[in-house]
């Protein structure tokens, strides 16, 4: 019965479908399935199976990130659950996002969001044209391991700099990883600014954010 | 046609891409889209302007719902037929539908350096190089901003890329880099100085403004409030959309039309409502994203569509297109590059495209090559060349001379071959060698190109500016720089 309800977890994550998922995961609340086996013993195998499909070359971004929402609603919803057990999901590490300030472009940073959302990271997404404070501030509140700051503008990407030099000066930026990103970000912008690492899409995106909390 | 620029001008090829029952169903649904779901416009100003003719404002999401009525009456102000000027008069070039030209591309942040050929971050002095170089070219009509001037301040950036232009061409420049009310003010009076003053723009628009639209159905507050300062000086100002399928549009391609043309007629129509009969212009660089990494692509079948169809679309609403072609995905010169931006290029100018942007990028716009932009002007020559067709008549089909050799024989000594040998087509970069003469050499187009572009750049003195114009401009630009 139980191992029915896991298959169909994975089945709702492959098939991308929110709805189902947060369907099934209420379900096994109800039931009194530990909200941790339904994660790991249903919801994930859905999110790995997606994840190998892709690498095969037979699934595409779409199902990619349709499976990540999947995952993310369904974690919601037993989220209430775990927090009455006393329990938590384990994550690799926390990290803040923001496309920086003076910037409206939001596409790439919410895309990198999804795919860590669903690769085991906890994700605070701060939206868009955000000031250097209010990243510093969230990085400050939820003792982030790991800060993306996106950028599609040579003239907005400097705000990148200004967060670096920001979390030097509160002697922060040992404990707390930079990468960034968006379209004019190239290797010697990376190094010129000292951040840890920059991606070109989503996908490289989580195998960096891996790295550099040392789960990859 | 204009002193040292080769456009594109009653082409005899033509191509049927849409039916005029299939614009008017992409209009409807344009119209459904913009005032159904809205299109955002995120500044105070156009926000108060839409409010005061009557649309719908979603103050808090600055959304903008308005009625089809509404967009097609202030549409109808938009100037059809308009020139966009030059320093050199005799290099205006007429918006008229009747004319393809080409710019440079922009704005890439990288550039493979013309003597090392390593890659490196762009400025100031790649700008006046490359605008020193397609002022020599016939092939380029006008210039946009080609790289970034990453070694002057973000707040002056865009001026001071503006300024080294007109250092070193007297052909048109269309930016594409000005995004905020205080630098296309400062680019308004840099612009006034070249005609004698500000009132003179509207006559002769020295400098036109293209502004990103934010996909899907948004816009940018600043670019909306810098396009407006342009509309108010009578510059021409048109809004770009780049919803690309996956990502920023859907998966389909009239729908992702319908998107982009939502967003540029919304854009042209706020233009209209503000300055009526301020000229405007359509720009897309419509795309299909990466089905891997949702990555912008910069070709493929999808934008070859798009670059002929846009046009149909232009024509539809009367005003002109800056339409972006070339601007491969590849990383080098190569196969790749040549496919897509032949393609691309071909379509847009099959349809008539006014504004085609441009020759020069590559990565998707991003790494500048020297070499990249010869050939890309050499792509737009045999294009060029073969929308002019077959001609057919008495001294096409050269019958006498066809008898005189009769059957045998060559026209190699005939007159008629001699008065109509350069009608053929010489190409400056493609390898008609002997097998033996490459094999020794092992040389190629990107060599030649490279050549070309590195003379050009040594021998050419473009016109310049006059010291005084010059000095004015670099203390607009000192006054709005930080201290």
């Amino acid at each position: 019965m139980t191992e029915e309800l896991f298959q169909k977890m994975a089945q709702s994550i492959l098939d991308g479908d929110a709805d189902v998922a947060v369907g099934l995961a209420n379900q096994a609340v109800q039931a009194g399935v530990d909200p941790l086996d339904a994660i790991t013993k249903g919801f994930v195998l859905g999110v790995n199976q997606v994840g190998e499909n892709f690498a095969k070359g037979e699934a595409f971004l779409p199902e990619l990130v349709m499976a990540g929402e999947a995952m993310k609603a369904a974690v919601a919803a037993l989220e209430p659950e775990m927090q009455r057990r006393g329990t938590s999901r384990q994550v690799f590490g926390k990290v803040v996002l923001a496309t920086v300030e003076g910037d409206i472009h939001e596409i790439g940073k919410s895309l990198v969001g999804t795919m860590l959302g669903a690769s085991g990271f906890q994700v605070y997404d701060l939206g868009v044209d955000v000031p250097a404070a209010k990243i510093i501030a969230k990085v400050k509140e939820v003792d982030a391991d790991l800060v993306g700051l996106s950028a599609l503008l040579t003239t907005t990407m400097v705000k990148q700099k200004e967060v670096i030099d920001e979390l030097d000066k509160l002697g922060l930026r040992k404990k707390v990883k930079v990468m960034v990103g968006g379209a004019p970000v190239t290797r010697d912008w990376v190094e010129k600014i000292e951040a840890d690492g920059y991606s070109e899409d989503a996908i490289g995106a989580v195998g960096l954010a891996k790295k550099l909390v040392g789960v990859a | 046609m204009p002193k040292n620029i080769k456009s594109i001008t009653n082409p005899k090829l033509q191509l049927n891409i849409l039916t005029p029952q299939e614009v008017e169903k992409i209009h409807s649904s344009t119209l459904w889209i913009i005032e159904k779901v809205g299109v955002r416009f995120p500044s105070k100003r156009a926000l108060k302007i839409w409010a005061d003719h009557g649309a719908e404002i979603d103050a808090e999401k600055m959304v903008v719902r308005a009625k089809p009525e509404l967009i097609e009456k202030a549409l109808k102000s938009c100037p059809p037929v308009y020139p966009l000027a030059a320093r050199d008069p005799a290099q205006d070039l007429p918006l008229d539908g009747n004319h393809v030209f080409v710019g440079t591309d922009g704005c890439g942040v990288e550039v493979l350096d013309i003597q090392s050929g390593t890659r490196r971050t762009s400025c100031l002095q790649d700008v006046r190089d490359i605008a020193r170089i397609a002022d020599a070219t016939e092939e380029i009509g006008f210039h946009w901003v080609p790289v970034s001037a990453q070694d002057r301040p973000p707040e002056t950036r865009s001026l001071h890329e503006i300024q080294a232009i007109w250092e070193n061409s007297t052909k048109h420049v269309q930016t594409e880099s000005i995004y905020t009310e205080r630098e296309a003010r400062a680019a308004v009076e840099m612009a006034a100085l070249l005609v004698g003053g500000k009132d003179k723009l509207r006559a002769r628009p020295i400098l036109s403004l293209m502004q990103c639209s934010a996909s899907p159905l948004g816009h940018d507050g600043g670019s909306l409030d810098a396009a407006l300062v342009a509309a108010e000086y009578g510059l021409p100002t048109g809004f770009m959309t780049m919803a690309a399928n996956l990502t920023t549009g859907p998966a389909t391609l009239a729908g992702n039309l319908a998107v982009g043309n939502a967003e540029v007629i919304a854009g042209a129509a706020l233009i209209q409502l503000a300055f009526p009969g301020a000229p405007v212009f359509y720009a897309a660089a419509q795309t299909a994203s990466d089905l891997r990494t949702g990555a912008y692509t910069g070709g493929g079948p999808e934008d070859f569509l798009y670059g002929a169809a846009t046009n149909v679309l232009s024509d539809f609403y009367h005003i002109p297109l800056s339409m972006g072609s070339f601007a491969t995905g590849a990383k080098e010169p190569n196969w790749q590059a040549g496919i897509e931006n032949t393609l691309s290029t071909f379509m847009a100018c099959i349809s008539m495209s006014d504004m085609l942007l441009g020759v020069g990028l590559l990565h998707g716009s991003r790494i500048w090559s020297f070499s990249e932009m010869m050939m890309d002007c050499e792509i737009f020559s045999t294009i060029h060349k073969t929308l002019q067709g077959i001609v057919v008549d008495d001294e096409t089909l050269a019958l006498d001379t066809i008898a005189a050799v009769g059957s045998g024989g060559n026209f190699l000594t005939q007159k008629h071959t001699l008065k109509h040998m350069r009608d053929i087509f010489l190409p400056q970069f493609m390898d008609r060698r002997p097998y033996t003469e490459w094999e020794t050499k092992k040389d190629d187009a990107r060599d030649w190109a490279l050549a070309k572009a590195r003379k050009t750049l040594e021998t050419h003195q473009p016109d310049p500016l006059d010291e005084g114009v010059r000095a004015e401009m670099a203390r607009i630009i000192a006054s709005l720089e930080k201290k």
